[in-house]
């Protein structure tokens, strides 16, 4: 469903990622983890065009990512990144229908898409005429999930969707996602630098490290087979053993 | 036996339609009383000689502004001096006869009627006081006094016939010169903020301050004989209007003119009563009245500049977002167009309002046309750069969003960065509503009216509660185009934008 081969992207000849290879096969979930500053949302920013790699090339739908193709591929993914980044001027409801008035969808058809994505997030309907600035944190983020699914996307690309939650709000929010992934069998990357969050909501785990792929596998490989001393220390930083019965 | 009263009827009917139409006159002046009062005579004549309508625009700036007027015919005559016909039209340093100077200006199309009489030279005062403390009598006495201090007319200042020619010929050099506009200087002098200053020869100032006027012993200054500009076409067409003019010749003598100076100046009468008693002392009949002074009490007449300056500020503002707006927008397209619209937009800005009209009046004539240029290219600055910087500075996260939804690039503009950028923007449209407020003073001095009327009069008359008649109306719709900004702000700007965030 996406594909980088050789794909490098330097920052003011600083390199922030590469050379990658990657293959997101569909219907997956699909977490990029690592420490800040690893590349993962370099990443993410590649697949849907806001950045042009400086080597290699980028496919979505079998169609390399140009600038001259992102148009027309952005409107099959849909993107949330930290906090939501919810227009303030709009209300939740105009935030999730801007995309489909832009598509020239009629009003009715938009009524309904909201009204489904609305019970599918769990927003309340009430909320829905709301402005971001009067919504909490876990509303605004699931007004922003609902915004990326209004055309229906094969993709989603999440960017540390819950980064700025409070830990209870983080953890519900991770079940509903978790739950959601499985039941609209959508391909999705999802970018997060908590092991336990990405062993929650993905199949499959990419670790990253200085913008190169570490370790590809499931959480339990990572834990069990780490492939470099680095995997060890990054499983060890994040405490996940505690909780797992490893040594105290 | 038909024929010829088929003609008849004919040049009968020519000449009728000829006079159902006849062109309108535009009498013009400039900006200080005698030219106004000289101003206000010839209307007078004009109208008593024309069956068509004649008009008097007062107040029109200095010589550059009254002659471009002259000669782009939004005007059709002026009382000028010989001098500066020669210095200022001509750029002639010789002192030519006034038949060279008629040749001169004949190749525009201007024609100069006979002198009317008086020579209203440039002359330096000082007052009593200075002169008997530093023993001044003539201008070669200053050559020996740098701590004199200075006050002159802008114009003055620049002109070849004025102080350069001046310093040069008599060794001044000064320690302190500064441009004044003249009506102020009297009042400088009398304070003693200032020594000297630049007068005319008919001043009724110079002896109602009881000022000396130094002797001109090296014959500097050339003489200003008044004389009428008019269009070489009126001869043509109002040759009766040029008939009543040239009565005028020699029967204006100094004490008359500055008799006429002073009743407008120190005796604050009518402009229109002066000049009527000016034509009466000079013993040519008006053959019609003056008008008289725009009726009314000053209520009415302050209602009627604000509204005047209202309309203006309206219509330059309303300009100057039709373009800053796009011109905004299209910046932030290329670092090059930002550079070059900023460049441009923060260039005129910076060329002086007097300067930009001069510019102006032979392009567009006088009036309404250059004033709203102006208005509309000072206000353009705040506008384009508020919207530069309110589309540059939107949230990352916000525009990346935008982009990343796959919105097209007419919804990112109108749906998102506007929006999110209107408060900015506001402000900017804002700020230029408020400088406009201001500029368009400047509307008087071509005789589009405005709050700029009455202060500009009032300068003229020191008379300040006639200043104070357009300065404070001017202020207060200042204030009160920026409040409505503020209330406008709840309308325009979105109301997501103006709440609080909860947590």
């Amino acid at each position: 469903m996406i594909e980088l081969r050789g794909v490098t992207k330097a920052f003011g000849g600083e390199a922030a990622l590469g050379p990658i290879d990657l293959s997101v096969p569909p219907h997956r979930t699909l977490a990029l983890l690592g420490p800040s500053g690893c590349g993962k949302s370099t990443l993410l920013r590649l697949v849907v065009g806001l950045l042009t790699p400086d080597a290699g090339t980028i496919e979505a739908f079998g169609t390399p990512v140009t600038p001259e193709t992102r148009a027309g591929l952005r409107l099959r993914m849909g993107y949330v990144i930290q906090e939501g980044a919810l227009f303030p001027h709009l209300t939740a409801f105009e935030n999730v229908a801007l995309i489909a008035r832009d598509r020239r969808w009629t009003g009715n058809a938009i009524a309904r898409r909201v009204d489904e994505l609305a019970r599918l997030a769990h927003l309340p309907a009430d909320l829905l005429e709301r402005f971001p600035a009067q919504l909490s944190g876990g509303q605004r983020q699931r007004v922003a999930l609902m915004r990326a699914l209004v055309l229906d996307p094969e993709v989603l690309l999440f960017d540390e969707p819950l980064g700025a939650l409070d830990p209870m709000i983080r953890a519900s929010l991770q079940d509903e996602l978790a739950g959601l992934f499985r039941q609209l069998q959508k391909t999705v990357l999802f970018v997060t630098h908590d092991l336990a969050e990405a062993a929650f909501v993905a199949d499959e785990i990419v670790l990253l490290r200085a913008g190169r792929i570490v370790q590809r596998g499931t959480a339990r490989e990572l834990i069990e087979q780490p492939a470099k001393p680095f995997v060890t220390e990054f499983v060890r930083a994040q405490r996940v053993g505690a909780f797992a019965g490893g040594p105290r | 036996m038909r024929a010829p009263a088929i003609a008849l009827a004919l040049a009968l009917a020519c000449t009728g339609g000829a006079q159902a139409a006849p062109s309108k006159i535009v009498v013009g002046s400039k900006a200080f009383p005698e030219s106004w009062i000289l101003g206000e005579a010839m209307t007078t004549l004009a109208r008593g000689a024309s069956q068509g309508a004649v008009e008097h625009r007062s107040n029109l700036g200095g010589t550059e502004i009254v002659y471009q007027a002259l000669r782009s015919g939004a005007i059709d005559a002026y009382p000028e001096y010989t001098g500066t016909v020669a210095e200022v039209l001509l750029h002639r340093t010789d002192r030519p006869p006034l038949d060279s100077l008629r040749a001169g200006l004949a190749a525009e199309g201007i024609a100069i009627g006979p002198p009317l009489g008086f020579n209203d030279g440039y002359g330096i005062a000082v007052s009593r006081a200075t002169a008997g403390r530093l023993g001044l009598a003539k201008l070669s006495d200053l050559a020996q006094h740098p701590e004199v201090r200075f006050g002159v007319t802008h114009e003055f200042l620049g002109r070849a016939d004025g102080w350069p020619g001046l310093a040069h010929t008599y060794g001044l050099a000064p320690k302190d010169v500064r441009g004044l506009q003249h009506e102020l200087a009297w009042d400088a002098l009398a304070k003693g903020a200032i020594d000297a200053t630049d007068v005319y020869t008919t001043d009724a100032q110079i002896a109602a301050l009881d000022l000396v006027l130094l002797d001109d012993d090296r014959a500097f200054f050339p003489r200003y004989d008044a004389v009428i500009l008019y269009r070489a076409d009126l001869a043509q067409r109002a040759p009766a209007v040029v008939t009543a003019w040239e009565r005028l010749a020699g029967r204006i003598d100094e004490a008359r003119m500055t008799t006429a100076n002073r009743q407008v100046a120190l005796e604050k009468r009518p402009f229109a009563e002066a000049a009527d008693s000016l034509l009466a002392s000079a013993g040519v009949s008006a053959g019609a009245t003056s008008a008289a002074p725009a009726g009314g009490g000053a209520w009415a007449r302050i209602a009627l500049r604000t509204a005047e300056h209202l309309k203006l500020v309206a219509w330059g503002l309303l300009f100057s977002i039709l373009v800053g707006l796009p011109l905004g927008v299209l910046a932030t397209r290329s670092r090059m167009l930002a550079r070059l619209a900023l460049g441009a937009a923060s260039l005129v800005q910076t060329v002086p309002s007097l300067a930009l009209l001069a510019f102006l009046i032979p392009l567009v004539g006088i009036g309404t046309g250059p004033t709203l240029i102006a208005l509309f290219v000072y206000g353009l600055l705040p506008i384009v750069r508020n919207t530069y910087v309110g589309l540059t500075t939107l949230p990352r996260p916000l525009v990346e969003a935008a982009e990343a939804m796959g919105l097209s690039p007419r919804a990112r503009l109108l749906k998102v960065a506007l929006p999110l950028a209107s408060p900015t923007i506001l402000a900017g449209i804002q700020t230029s509503a408020v400088i406009t407020v201001g500029t368009a003073t400047i509307a008087a001095l071509i005789g589009a009216g405005g709050l700029g009327e009455p202060i500009l009069s009032g300068i003229q008359l020191r008379d300040s509660g006639l200043i104070a008649q357009g300065a404070i109306p001017a202020a207060l719709l200042a204030l009160a185009v920026s409040w409505a900004f503020d209330g406008l702000g709840r309308l325009v700007v979105p109301k997501g934008l103006r709440l609080p965030r909860v947590e």
